[in-house]
């Protein structure tokens, strides 16, 4: 066959000299929205993991139900780097409007499997093109054609995996877990599978660049996406209360949260421990939580940012009032019809500061599944403890993909839930109490539960105007005290408050601070700056806000700071220079925009380009540097952020 | 003007409810409404009403919006937890806190700019899904809180203070209410404190959302001749549908009429609502008859009182949601938790 000619010869110089890369790929999957190809992946991305080799898998999808552009990227990495690769190494082609572009996109050397009608095979010579008659072969498989699209996607899944070398085995055992033991849908899909291994086998030319092999690092994990991490987590927290409005990418969230609930606290008389309200819009949804969280529930809703801007009034009340809730956003790109299917880290500055006058709030910054689980269960417990709006700030990426983790582990400690007065400790202080009182020193007063059985329980709740006893006040004197006693709250709370994580190397110069998920990619740049260009950092991964005082030593201990966001301006950057005085001068951004996950290479280059172009006190040893840039960006300069990935 | 409630039983009211508390037990802060609003007269027959059923006050939670309507939970029962939500907000925050506990009593007021404007939306879907509470609507059509702009609920042709005509229909919230499938709609008139204090006592016993819509007149914003929401205005116009009686499940009073005379309606507590026709046989049951007697009323410039739609069997939310009896808000951890089995399993299944 013509076809395999080229695709050997391309092989032949590819691999020449060199042995097969192994565990170490990212295979990039373009279909077509709606063509169930989520399934294929998940088997193909799954049955690597199941080798034992470490593996992401990241949805790339239109805001369309239907016929838009979609892609899928799996990255295998022996080393457990799972962050965005820019770079395909594999192309899987089965989509005729982006086909070409495509194609164009890929770095040379790539291996691209193509559906037959494209005819890409003479479109770069420097691209080995496996091509596959998918459509026929599965006509082979089914004569109902909505089923034959399906099958042809587990059809690639087949000649993937003999290409490079995925055991049958693991691809039958994922197989029947995507589709949970069920033999009907089992078998048709194993029979896919084997087309597109035999046709591979048969008809492709072998290809010995790419290669994954079995190995042992994910024995006992497993795969989850974010939100359904943190569903868990909101489970076992003992969440009561969920009120929610649809929106992606934050409605599989409490979507998993219900089916969860349904399974485990429904009680044997068929009774629930949970109430669940799909509200008519995020305002209602998030005045549910606050209703419920002054009667008393574990209340919780999840959103985006769009949702979060509707909640604004009521979070503001939240704060004042002193109201314990949970708000999980999802962060995604832009408002309306922006790249609401895309991911960002763009609403930071919203959620700090949300809603009018002197408002602040605690915000958990998860970067991983495991903290989706665990930050599910702290934030439901530093509500109710501080009396309080507490926001989650997780994004698409987290939220939505697949990631690899440890098993959660259960919580050993028993739930927190605040300062409530009993009916029993009221009649202990003879029904002597105020609302708003700051008994205890900490800025956190104590409060009652409606419906609470003693007649001195009860209180009168409402904005910023009151006294202690919740009695309504205008006195200048008294609206200043309870604004600065709110303010003794959020210091009260950064002693409890998630600390970031912090790893310093010795002799490093500069620090990286990043937050959620830019942590993946940011850990193996460090790796790259380390090894490709003798670059020692230091890095600080921000777990929460308000800034704890790690922060600050942090920042001091080292001569630049890198502060690498998914974001426009800086947002994280800019709330850092707030806090840190004389310091702030040390801040640099680096700035990553376009809607996809941040990868580690365009943090590695923008750190290396702007260490080269700054005027150090003492020069540092830039092993290997690249000279700078002849014409200076205008973003080039120290100061400024860097454009990255425009490529993108 | 007909008599607005039927005499069922002795009226005395005696100093010591079932439950020994006193009326002043129900009572709240000193009002700051202007001295006259028929808001404060709604606030009085709440106390009354809630007195008189013996509803212990730790167990009812009050809920509003904002307005001067909304302040009032501020003036009637003191032992009860209040929340000033935000304007038009209300019923998501009184949802919430029926799913924490749903033993409380609910009680909401807000106003006609409150609800009919900019918590259109929220009062819909309240009604849509029958949380079981009272709402009362305390209907003046203005905005008295931010001085005196034209509400929703304005009359064609109705004057402001200053001159302005309000060339825009009504809403009608009852028949909104209506056409939602609410299964308790009232229209009430602060003039007439004992047909309201038997709408309220009705509104306790229902299980589910309660709408009471109250014709409650601006003193300062809207009493002038011109206005269709006065006192004056409303008295000559008050159209009533029935005189209404009710008697609590404890009573067992038997209430003596003339076959056909009077319709009787079991309330889920077991107490009875009677009314007694007046004019025309109404039947509040009929949700579609509601609807043509307030269109009706609507062309004929009458404001229609009296218990316009009732369907006490309609399932509350919360016999929807099917929770455990105990409050969510108070289960142990034991309750909350699942244990760590099912935590192990669900790791299984993602490996
Ligand atoms: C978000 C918001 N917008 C506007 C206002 C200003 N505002 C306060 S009360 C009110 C109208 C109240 O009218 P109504 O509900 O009829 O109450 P009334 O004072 O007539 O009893 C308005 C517009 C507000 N408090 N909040
Ligand atoms: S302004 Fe009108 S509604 Fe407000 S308190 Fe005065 S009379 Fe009542
Ligand atoms: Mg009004």
């Amino acid at each position: 066959m013509p076809e395999s000619q080229t695709a050997s010869a391309v092989l032949e110089t590819a691999s020449a000299g060199g042995d097969p890369i192994v565990n170490d790929c990212t295979i990039h999957v373009a279909t077509v929205n709606g063509s169930g190809s989520q399934s294929s992946n998940n088997v193909l991305m799954r049955s690597i993991f199941q080798m034992g080799v470490p593996v992401s898998g990241k949805n790339m999808f239109p805001s369309n139900i239907a016929g838009l552009p979609t892609w899928f990227t799996i990255r295998a990495n022996k080393d457990g780097w799972i962050a965005r690769k820019k770079e395909v190494d594999i192309m899987v082609c089965m989509n005729a409007q982006t086909a070409r572009e495509d194609v164009a996109g890929l770095p040379p050397g790539a291996l691209c499997i193509y559906d037959a009608p494209l005819n890409l095979k003479s479109s770069r010579p420097d691209i080995a093109f496996f091509e596959v008659p998918f459509a026929k072969l599965a006509g082979e498989l089914a004569d109902d054609s909505r089923l034959r699209k399906l099958l042809a996607n587990m059809v690639y899944v087949g000649v993937v995996a003999q290409l490079l070398g995925i055991e049958r085995e693991e691809l039958v055992n994922a197989i029947t877990k995507q589709f949970k033991g069920k033999k009907k849908a089992i078998d048709p899909n194993v029979a896919a599978i084997d087309k597109g291994m035999d046709f591979a086998r048969a008809s492709l030319p072998k290809q010995e660049k790419h290669r994954i092999e079995r190995m042992n690092a994910t024995a006992g994990k497993i795969i989850i996406d974010g939100n359904a991490a943190a569903a868990i987590g909101a489970m076992f927290g003992g969440v009561t209360a969920v009120t929610w409005y649809p929106i992606t990418p934050s409605s599989s969230l409490c979507e998993s949260l219900i089916d969860y609930l349904r399974q485990y606290r429904v009680e044997k008389d068929g009774k629930a421990t949970f109430a669940v309200v799909q509200a008519e819009d995020e305002l209602a949804a998030v005045g549910m939580v606050l209703g419920a969280g002054w009667a008393g529930a574990r209340s919780m809703t999840s959103t985006a940012g769009p949702g979060i801007s509707l909640m604004a009034e009521f979070v503001g009340l939240g704060y004042f009032a002193e109201i314990p809730g949970v708000i999980w956003d999802i962060q995604r790109v832009g408002p309306s019809t922006g790249l609401p299917t895309r991911t960002a880290q763009g609403d930071v500055n919203q959620v700090a500061y949300l809603s009018h006058g002197d408002t602040q709030h605690i915000v958990l910054i998860p970067s991983s599944v495991s903290e989706c689980f665990d930050f599910a269960i702290e934030a439901l417990d530093l509500a109710e403890e501080f009396q309080t709006p507490v926001f989650v700030l997780s994004d698409l990426d987290l939220g939505m993909n697949n990631w690899m983790s440890d098993p959660f582990k259960y919580p050993e400690k028993p739930i927190r839930r605040g300062k409530v007065l009993t009916k029993e400790k009221l009649d202990e202080l003879k029904g002597q109490w105020g609302r708003y009182a700051d008994v205890d020193g900490d800025g956190i007063p104590w409060r009652t539960l409606p419906g609470t059985d003693h007649p001195m329980a009860s209180y009168f709740t409402r904005g910023s105007g009151h006294d202690d006893f919740a009695r309504y006040s205008e006195k200048p004197e008294v609206y200043k005290a309870t604004v600065d006693r709110l303010a003794r709250k959020i210091e009260t709370a950064k002693l409890f408050v998630p600390p970031p994580a912090v790893d310093i190397s010795e002799g490093a110069r500069i620090g990286f601070i990043a937050y959620g998920t830019t942590d993946f990619a940011l850990e193996e740049a460090r790796y790259q700056l380390r090894t490709e260009h003798g670059i020692e950092t230091s890095y600080l991964r921000l777990r929460s806000l308000p800034f704890t005082g790690d922060v600050r030593s942090f920042v001091s201990m080292h001569d630049r700071i890198y502060v690498v966001e998914q974001n426009r301006d800086g947002q994280m950057g800019d709330l850092l220079k707030l806090e840190l005085g004389a310091d702030q001068e040390k801040i640099r951004k680096i700035l990553h925009y376009t809607g996809l996950p941040c990868d580690a290479r365009s943090i590695t280059e923008a750190v290396v380009q702007m260490e080269a172009t700054i005027e150090c006190p003492e020069p540092l040893l830039l092993v290997r540097a690249e000279p700078p840039a002849a014409k200076a960006s205008p973003m080039a300069s120290g100061t400024q952020p860097t454009t990255r990935a425009t490529e993108d | 003007m007909a008599e607005s409630t039927l005499k069922i039983g002795t009226a005395e009211v005696p100093k010591e409810n079932r439950i020994g508390l006193k009326a002043t037990d129900y009572h709240g802060g000193k009002s700051t409404l202007c001295a006259g609003c028929g808001h404060d007269a709604i606030s009085n027959q709440i106390v009354r009403a809630f007195y008189e059923m013996s509803v212990k006050p730790e167990r009812v939670a009050k809920f509003s919006g904002i307005g001067c309507s909304s302040k009032t939970p501020a003036y009637f029962l003191s032992r009860a937890h209040g929340f000033n939500a935000v304007h038009g907000r209300m019923p998501a925050i009184a949802t919430g806190a029926m799913l924490a506990n749903h033993h409380l009593l609910g009680i909401g007021v807000s106003g006609d700019g409150d609800t009919a404007s900019i918590g259109l939306g929220q009062f819909m879907h309240m009604i849509r899904r029958n949380i079981p509470m009272i709402y009362i609507v305390e209907n003046n059509g203005v905005y008295g809180l931010t001085k005196g702009q034209f509400s929703a609920t304005a009359d064609e042709g109705s004057k402001l203070k200053t001159g302005v005509i309000n060339d825009l229909p009504p809403m009608d919230l009852c028949a909104l209410a209506v056409q939602l499938g609410c299964g308790f709609v009232a229209r009430g008139f602060a003039g007439d404190p004992k047909q309201m204090v038997n709408i309220l006592k009705a509104a306790i016993a229902h299980n589910g959302l309660a709408v009471i819509d109250v014709i409650s007149p601006c003193v300062t914003f809207n009493n002038h001749d011109g206005s269709t929401k006065s006192y004056t205005y409303a008295k000559e116009h008050d159209e009533l549908l029935h005189q209404i009686g009710f008697v609590p499940s404890y009573e067992q009073i038997e209430v003596d009429y003339e076959p056909g005379e009077v319709k009787e309606v079991t309330m889920h507590d077991g107490s009875r609502i009677v009314l007694k026709k007046i004019e025309e046989a109404y039947d509040p049951t009929d949700a579609t008859n509601a609807l043509v007697r307030l269109k009706q009323a609507e062309s004929a410039g009458q404001m229609l009182t009296g218990l316009v739609h009732l369907q006490p069997e309609k399932k509350s939310f919360m016999d929807l949601l099917h929770v455990v009896d105990e409050p969510l808000a108070t289960l142990t951890l034991e309750r909350t938790r699942p244990p760590r089995e099912a935590l192990d399993k669900i790791m299984q299944e993602l490996m």
